[in-house]
């Protein structure tokens, strides 16, 4: 029993921890791309040089997260094995498939193509060097597929069929083009434009306002910044909107649970904050806007919603006795968090893009000293965003096929557990520390000079 | 032929291309301390690696994702015996990962060899350890008949996997030095390499020499005439390699110590098959390419995958190496990114 707790929480911590460092390599890739096209494409020669040395500083922010995603992904793969060897015997069949997918199509290429990209800067032509870093962007986007078809294979099984005490793939086909990967790639992958685009937006604000002789091309990549955080964040919200209409039919606990809504309902009320009694499969008081909820399932304002105490009755006559009912303090407030900083966040990327394009961001120097305390804020949403994801799942491992208890590896025992827990929490903590102090060191240290605008 | 075959096949070729690839730059990174104090050297020899060195490390993740997805009980169960075991490769491996990344960021000498010592460190001990579990999977562990390992993370050691581990740590030492040899442009540390590959050389070689003779003691290796073959070979080769070495045939040497790792790599497995875990406790509960693997099904999609990519993936890996095939000069190890 120790074993399983223990496991699950180092399973989270891997998983959260990990989940810092991927958003930015797969938006921070898409961005550097496209700034080393501007460089190749420009003709300004005075753009072109501070373009190249725009391009170095955010490659190098890059490889630094980059690097710390790496080494914990290596360790999300192995606590499959590790901690959830019956897991692992129940799906592999169908989830070793994405993960050697993953390896084979995308981690060769972005681990190959950035030793190229970093290293090659003098060996390869203007054009070819620009390819290779598209590659890396091209990579670590396949692989955030791969891996989130596996994740929907959890939340949604489709193309199995359970056959000798194990599921087993039937359709490749029906695997990849799961309903449930559209939504969750695409929100990720928005996610991870949003993200890049505020660590720009952060890392540049703070520039322009403290280093004078780096000001004009900061002032470029603070616009560029402002941009793609307001594409990521519109492009998150919507695809994120998609696939909570679409939770509806594919995983109605879940959604349910995110709303907190006990009750079934037609129409459904949205509750903007709800008292939850977990105990007594109610909300003590809520403040709710009648008819909203249906409205943003079907847009219309009518519509029966599903409520959790109905669906637990259902899965009791489905799955036999038992608790089938999340943590819905947990991911009501969750969800809540990620849709209010998330929409906040949409304002005040408008606002920094309208006042960096039509004047001198310096007239708000309020602002651009504002933006960088805000950076945690990103981070704190992506968190929210999977512990919905995952925690919302629970108490399966793969929605009505395994239950997370049944998945742990029988032959662990809690100390050997709680050693590798502490041990990988401590590590994580001590580099996510140097890997801090770096980034601000080299942002500090980093000068690129601009004549062509001030 | 029959999937089942394929597929232990396909996993020897991951294995081989780690072993070949990451032999030598956990090789160069465990030689790192060893081969120079300056900093200037040790900023060129790092050079030779810093490109290349985590395309190699797919290598380990690919075959590791193989093996997830065509003999899923391979992976449970192995995964989960060497549980204390992987926490410290992975362990090392973060370390040596970040390493490569942060040693060039700070120019104080107590910042830069705090960083080589992880380097190193994330070098050798991953190699000891994997050779550690070859060792193992081959001897046979406790594993009962629902395929659950029974031991404890003692179990994993003995004199014979202590000494498989050892093997696997000289020899890709020496794999490191004899690449060296062919990535440096200066003379001196050339010689170095050289110098210090003939040593760790011989020390392999006795150590490969013991680990055959209780390969013998330990396993039922010796009634597979294929498994003998290759890892005589192999042996052979590895002593031709070194004496390639010193007489200053780096290239030579180095393919040659390829090929022996490609061997021992090939004598190991066909020691195995067509078991991949040896249980200690009956020779049913042994894991096989029969009772561990995937569906039929899977199998045929992830091989048309597999026949597909790794041709790819090799192409564009020689391409990589083919583009950082000068040899380092200091000017290189200066260069900044």
């Amino acid at each position: 029993m120790e074993a399983l707790l223990l496991s699950r929480w180092q399973f989270a911590i891997t998983t959260v921890y990990h989940f810092l460092f991927v958003p930015v390599t797969l938006g921070l890739s898409v961005f550097v791309a496209l700034l080393e096209t501007c460089y190749v494409r420009t003709r300004r020669p005075a753009w072109k040089a501070a373009c190249r040395k725009l391009v170095k500083f955010f490659g190098t922010l890059f490889v630094i997260n980059f690097s710390m995603g790496v080494v914990t992904g290596i360790v999300q793969e192995f606590h499959f094995g590790m901690n959830w060897s019956e897991y692992s015997r129940f799906m592999g069949d169908i989830f070793g498939a994405p993960l050697a997918l993953e390896a084979l199509t995308a981690f060769f290429l972005e681990s190959t193509m950035l030793g190229v990209w970093l290293f090659g800067w003098d060996r390869l032509s203007e054009r070819a060097h620009c390819v290779t870093i598209w590659l890396v962007a091209l990579a670590s986007n396949l692989s955030a597929f791969w891996i989130l078809v596996a994740n929907s294979f959890m939340q949604h099984p489709v193309g199995y069929a359970l056959r000798g005490g194990r599921a087993e793939m039937t359709d490749f086909f029906a695997l990849v083009t799961n309903p449930y990967v559209v939504g969750e790639y695409s929100h990720t992958f928005f996610s991870g434009v949003a993200t890049a685009g505020f660590v720009v937006l952060a890392v540049s604000a703070w520039k322009v306002l403290h280093d004078a002789a780096s000001r004009a091309a900061f002032r470029q990549s603070l616009m560029a910044g402002a941009l793609f955080l307001l594409v990521g964040l519109l492009g998150a919200a919507g695809s994120g909107h998609l696939h909570t209409q679409y939770l509806a039919q594919a995983n109605p606990m879940k959604l349910a649970s995110m709303e907190a809504l006990w009750e079934t309902a037609d129409p459904a009320p949205f509750a903007i904050v709800a008292d939850i009694d977990e105990q007594a499969h109610e909300n003590r008081a809520e403040l709710e806007v009648p008819a909203l909820f249906s409205f943003m399932l079907y847009n219309q304002p009518a519509g029966a919603v599903r409520g959790i105490n109905d669906l637990q009755a259902t899965a009791e006559q489905q799955y036999g006795p038992g608790d089938y009912r999340p943590d819905v303090t947990g991911l009501f407030w969750s969800f809540r968090l990620m849709v209010g900083i998330g929409g906040a966040m949409i304002g005040l990327a408008f606002l920094t893009f309208l006042l960096a394009w039509k004047g001198d961001p310096l007239r708000f120097p309020w602002l651009l000293r504002l933006i960088p305390w805000l950076l945690p804020l990103v981070y704190i949403v992506n968190s929210c965003g999977w512990y919905v994801a995952e925690a919302g799942r629970q108490p399966w491992i793969v929605v009505g096929l395994q239950k997370t208890a049944e998945a742990v590896s029988p032959n662990l025992s809690g100390a050997e557990v709680w050693l590798t827990m502490l041990g990988f929490t401590v590590t994580y903590l001590l580099l996510a520390g140097v890997a801090l102090y770096l980034a601000f060191r080299f942002v500090r240290h980093t000068v690129i000079s601009y004549e062509g605008r001030a | 032929m029959d999937l089942h075959v394929v597929w232990f096949i396909l996993i020897v070729v991951l294995f081989t291309g780690f072993f070949i690839l990451e032999g030598f730059d956990y090789g160069v990174g465990g030689l790192l301390p060893f081969l120079s104090r300056e900093d200037r050297d040790r900023s060129m020899i790092l050079r030779t690696i810093t490109p290349v060195w985590d395309g190699n490390e797919v290598w380990m993740i690919t075959a590791g994702g193989a093996l997830f997805a065509s003999f899923p009980h391979v992976y449970a169960t192995m995964f989960s015996t060497f549980y204390l075991a992987l926490f410290l490769m992975l362990f090392a491996l973060i370390l040596r990962g970040v390493a490569f990344e942060f040693r060039g960021r700070r120019e104080t000498s107590a910042w830069r060899h705090f960083w080589e010592g992880c380097i190193a460190f994330g070098s050798i001990l991953p190699a000891i350890l994997w050779g550690v579990a070859v060792t193992d999977l081959l001897r046979g562990l406790p594993i009962n008949d629902k395929m659950i390992y029974t031991g404890g993370f003692l179990d994993l050691l003995s004199l014979y996997s202590i000494v498989g581990g050892l093997t696997f740590l000289f020899v890709f030492l020496y794999h490191g030095a004899s690449f060296l040899t062919l990535r440096l442009a200066e003379p001196r540390l050339v010689e170095r390499a050289r110098a210090l590959g003939k040593t760790v050389g011989r020390i392999a070689i006795g150590l490969f020499a013991l680990c055959l003779v209780l390969t013998y003691v330990e396993t039922d290796l010796f009634t597979r005439p294929l498994a003998v073959l290759a890892l005589v070979c192999a042996a052979v080769l590895f002593v031709l390699a070194n004496v390639l070495l010193a007489h200053k045939r780096g290239g030579a040497s180095f393919a040659l110590s390829s090929l022996a790792i490609a061997l021992t790599t090939v004598g190991f497995f066909a020691g195995l098959f067509p078991r991949l875990m040896v249980s200690s406790i009956h020779p049913a509960y042994s894991l096989t390419i029969e009772n561990a693997a995937s569906s039929p099904y899977t199998l045929s999609v992830m091989t048309v995958v597999a026949c597909i990519f790794v041709p790819i993936v090799l192409l564009y890996q020689l391409w990589a190496y083919h583009l950082f095939r000068g040899r380092v000069t200091a000017q290189d190890a200066e260069e900044e990114y």
